[in-house]
């Protein structure tokens, strides 16, 4: 038996051709297989399967789902590629991977656009039967590829998918159709016994998941037990993998995605606070889930309201938090230009108020379902007059939790709308998350006022912070608005000299939030050549990358910022203890902007903006050459 | 109504301590008085009250008001006092826009608010010009008009307020005039006591830069021909002498005199407010000067599931089924593992 160190591809010719429970189980460190097909065939839906039964097998992972933005393309067309990429491993995981050692390929249309990505040598399973001569011509083929010999250079695997899945379901009750969509399962089943993942349990969830439709439920049961059982009858597979466990810390872990980590961040940091949770949203992909999510708990007195547009999502919003709720609107990049008025409005009213933009590629309606972290700048200045608002950003799904309880934190503590930012990647992207125990998380204080003796709308608290009054509280009926107003009773002041106070007062309050935010934690040395600084979805890639730099013994740190507006108090000092500042993004270079500006350092900036998250080997090429 | 031990609130319990900043002569000065005049009837506490405008001269309103107030930005009133309802079902929320603010860069709120039937009190100053921007066309001016931005007179056509209202399903829509101000009251008493949306119009006059858009209406001696006013189960008479009405010729309106030609009360439109059709609300609405007598009051009142309550209720129900939530729970819900 050959262990593999840090690679799902074995040598060829490591096994020899084995039949049956004899076949030799080789032992991996690491794989990373992705799922590719039409946006109808189901691939999110396997990907996401497989990634639950790894992480129930004790593996760290994470994954990247690619999709297109149709619904349902064409079928077998270029543009309706639909991927889902997992990376997992014996370790720590901290992307989805750079490239494929496993594709899975249910068209030649998938093959086509996915196969540059795989690794030389890598095991491509292709559905054989969708290898048509009508969807080779779409996908631009002019010979089968599964025949002509061009992926020699691969380990490629032919099943007819479609066939064996319809053979399984002979004596289903379902339509043609139906049986057709049954064959993610069949593939998934064969995955499952190619990595040598029990299979029981997913017959369970399966049962469960379809519930309601029983009938869909068996289909894809037997689906997945042909698929299954195929892979350890035939003698197609020479070696099946398995992997020990990465023995992450114990407890209880669920798979989470970023949207769904901040929708329950944003439930928890109602109940921890006892203000009821109110999220006025209108649809808009990425971010779309939050808003579902949180709909189906109404229980946990949440109320949702899907506005007429992104507008009236903030502004119902605001209403809600005037009120006393706890309001959130969650968009992304075009939504968030649309707001931005109104982020003015919570601004110089001076009421909490968090706002979650799901970045996505820009501008315009950009790239709605590819990753990006290009609304930076939006999010610090991009508003009308000086108007400072906190900005926050998460760097991985399950912190998305933890940054919807801060944002909230800081919101209501400093009386102000708090931007946090996350992205397409983070956001459907899902990990192992290690479930928070309840009495272990963070405080949310909420005072609201109630003694009208010496109320003044504007007064300030050491925090700079002004009271929360709902309105329905006896004798403390006050206006407030858009126009400026008196530094302390609120009324409409056009007076020169109070509004450069109001002006300055309002910096002030959201600089001060610096000294309420942790220092930043370096990884790597304190001082050296080179600073990696980073922010939201790049954390993955670039801690990767220098772990892999400072190995090769490279003076490296790695700095990754959670608090953006206002920056840690400790930055710029430790910023200027480096020779060198690396700032990768996925955007054209708008943290080092910030950085530049506010630190007046050199930083030299790795820009990606290509709808797809940084590989790690892009990161620590540019480390190489720098240090 | 108040209860014993509770205090008496009066107009001046209503009235803030800022000075009011609209021109002299501005018909919002008879507007704020009836406002101010109904609501300590209502039998609401005061600090139970609050008023959300945008932007345009009518949305300084809030600031004169002794309740919970804000003013906000331009055209966003009813999405902002949207969101303070739901949250807050127990509140009295009033909106106070104007033709700009409601009708052009906040038609959209407008219109959604109507179709929800969230129950807001929704008055919209009618003065069919810009006003706080010094005298642009609005999207009630009239075909012709020559204002700033129209010196050679707009091609724009106007809405009707009333109409839009009852085309996006409203189920309270009124209309009155700032210069008759014991029907104003009226039409407010019966907004406030409406389950859902109330709209209501007020034609109201812009002294600086659209004098006398409502002349016909406002001039006690031309009123009586140029206005119509509504009572519910009653037969559509104006004029004077009470001695003309309207009645329906195929679909359209027909002016008629009573005991002229043959034609006798009984042939003219009956007024219905809760018609379950709105056909007759929407006919009403289409009545304009110069051809037709103005109606104000009200168009129509029906009852319809109430947005606000429909929440409470879908909140009701799920801790009924699901039983409150518990966060535990639900962290620890969906597929687990235990390592």
């Amino acid at each position: 038996m050959t262990t593999m160190q840090a690679s799902g591809v074995p040598a060829k010719g490591t096994a020899a051709s084995a039949s049956g429970p004899a076949r030799p189980v080789e032992e991996l460190d690491n794989v990373v297989i992705r799922f590719v097909g039409d946006s109808g065939d189901g691939m999110q839906l396997t990907g996401t399967e497989f990634s639950k039964v790894v992480g129930e097998a004790g593996h760290d992972f994470t994954t990247h789902p690619d999709y297109p933005s149709e619904i349902r393309a064409p079928v077998g067309t270029l543009f309706g590629v639909s991927g889902y990429q997992i990376q997992y491993s014996s370790k720590q995981v901290f992307t989805s991977g750079d490239s494929p050692d496993v594709l899975v390929a249910m068209n030649p249309a998938a093959l086509k656009t996915n196969l540059p990505d795989v690794k030389k040598g890598g095991i491509i399973i292709a559905n054989s039967g969708a290898f048509t001569e009508g969807n080779l011509d779409k996908a631009g083929y002019k010979s089968n590829p599964l025949d002509d010999g061009s992926l020699d250079g691969y380990q490629l695997f032919k099943i007819d998918i479609a066939e064996f899945t319809a053979n399984a379901l002979r004596d289903s009750p379902l339509s043609k159709k139906d049986v057709g969509r049954c064959k993610n399962y069949f593939a998934l089943g064969v995955m499952l016994c190619l990595y040598s993942r029990p299979f029981d349990k997913e017959v369970a969830d399966i049962r469960k998941k379809f519930a309601k439709k029983p009938d869909l439920a068996e289909a894809n049961v037997a689906a997945l037990t042909a698929g299954y059982a195929y892979a350890e009858a035939s003698e197609m597979f020479p070696i099946t993998y398995q992997m020990r466990p990465s023995l992450p810390t114990p407890g209880k872990y669920r798979s989470i995605t970023g949207n769904s980590a901040a929708a329950l961040g944003l439930v928890a940091a109602s109940e921890l606070s006892g203000v009821p949770l109110f999220i006025g949203s209108y649809p808009i992909t990425p971010a779309t889930d939050i808003l579902q999510d949180l709909s189906a708990l109404k229980h946990h007195n949440v109320t949702t309201f899907q506005a007429e547009d992104e507008i009236a999502g903030i502004c119902s919003t605001i209403g809600a938090a005037y009120g006393g709720s706890l309001g959130v609107t969650t968009t992304s990049g075009p939504g968030m230009a649309l707001k931005t008025e109104a982020l003015g409005l919570a601004t110089i009213l001076e009421i909490p108020l968090v706002i979650i933009n799901v970045q996505r590629g820009g501008p315009s309606t950009g790239l709605p379902t590819k990753i990006e972290q290009s609304d930076l700048l939006q999010a610090v200045y991009g508003r009308n007059g000086e108007c400072p608002i906190p900005v926050i950003a998460s760097y991985s799904p399950s912190d998305c939790f933890d940054c919807a309880i801060e944002a909230f934190r800081i919101a209501v503590k400093y009386m102000t709308p708090v931007i946090l930012l996350t992205d397409g990647g983070i956001g459907n992207a899902t990990e192992p998350w290690l479930i928070p125990d309840v009495k272990d998380l963070p405080k949310v204080d909420v005072k609201f006022r109630t003694d009208p003796n010496g109320f003044q709308p504007y007064a300030r608290d050491e925090n700079l912070a002004r009271a929360w009054v709902r309105p329905g509280t006896p004798g403390m009926e006050h206006r407030i608005g858009g126009l400026e107003k008196d530094f302390l009773t609120g009324a409409i002041s056009h007076n020169a000299l109070n509004h450069q106070r109001m002006c300055e007062v309002r910096a002030a309050k959201v600089a001060g939030i610096a000294k309420d935010i942790p220092p930043c934690k370096i990884d790597g040395p304190t001082s050296g050549d080179l600073l990696v600084v980073g922010w939201g979805s790049t954390f993955g890639a670039i801690t990767q990358a220098r772990e892999k730099a400072a190995a090769a013994g490279k003076s490296v740190a790695h700095v990754h910022l959670r608090n953006i507006n206002p920056l840690p108090s400790d930055l710029g000092d430790i910023l200027k203890r480096y020779k060198k500042v690396l700032v990768p993004e996925m955007n054209l270079g708008q943290l080092s902007r910030l950085l530049r500006e506010q630190f007046l350092v050199d930083t030299i900036t790795l820009s990606k903006v290509q709808g797809k998250p940084f590989m790690v080997s892009e990161i620590y090429d540019r480390i190489i050459e720098l240090c | 109504m108040n209860k014993p031990n509770e205090v008496v609130l009066t107009k001046k319990d209503f009235e803030s301590d800022q000075d009011v900043r609209w021109c002299p002569g501005c018909g919002d000065y008879a507007v704020l008085a009836q406002v101010q005049k109904i609501l300590p009837t209502l039998g609401v506490p005061r600090e139970n009250f609050a008023f959300i405008s945008g932007i345009g001269c009518s949305s300084r309103f809030p600031y004169y008001m002794e309740t919970y107030g804000m003013h906000s930005i331009h055209g966003r009133a009813p999405a902002i006092a949207t969101g303070l309802k739901l949250s807050r079902p127990e509140l009295s929320v009033w909106v106070v826009t104007g033709d700009g603010d409601a009708l052009a860069i906040g038609g959209n709120h407008f219109i959604h608010a109507m179709r929800r039937n969230i129950g807001l009190k929704i008055i919209l100053l009618n003065n069919r010009i810009y006003g706080l921007t010094k005298g642009q066309y609005s999207p009630t001016s009239e075909l012709g008009k020559k204002t700033k931005t129209t010196p050679l007179g707009s091609i724009d056509r106007p809405f009707s307020p009333v109409a839009l209202a009852l085309g996006a399903g409203a189920t309270f829509v009124a209309r009155a005039l700032d210069t008759d101000l014991k029907h104003m009251g009226m039409v407010m008493e019966r907004a406030a006591a409406h389950k859902g949306t109330a709209f209501i119009e007020i034609l109201q006059n812009c002294i600086v830069f659209n004098d006398d858009a409502h002349k016909a209406l406002s001039d006690k001696a031309t009123r009586p021909d140029a206005a119509i006013y509504l009572e519910n189960g009653k037969p559509l008479i104006y004029g004077k002498d009470k001695n003309k009405g309207i009645r329906l010729a195929g679909w359209e309106p027909e002016l008629v005199g009573i005991g002229q030609n043959g034609v006798s009360e009984k042939d003219l439109v009956v007024h219905d407010e809760s018609a379950a059709n709105g056909g007759l609300a929407f006919f009403l609405s289409q009545l304009e000067q110069p051809d037709f007598p103005v109606p104000l009051g009200v168009f129509r009142d029906i009852e319809a599931p109430v947005y606000e309550e429909m929440n409470q209720e879908l909140h009701a129900n799920a801790r009924a089924v699901r039983g409150k939530g518990d966060l535990s729970k639900l962290l620890n819900s969906g597929s687990t593992w235990t390592i």
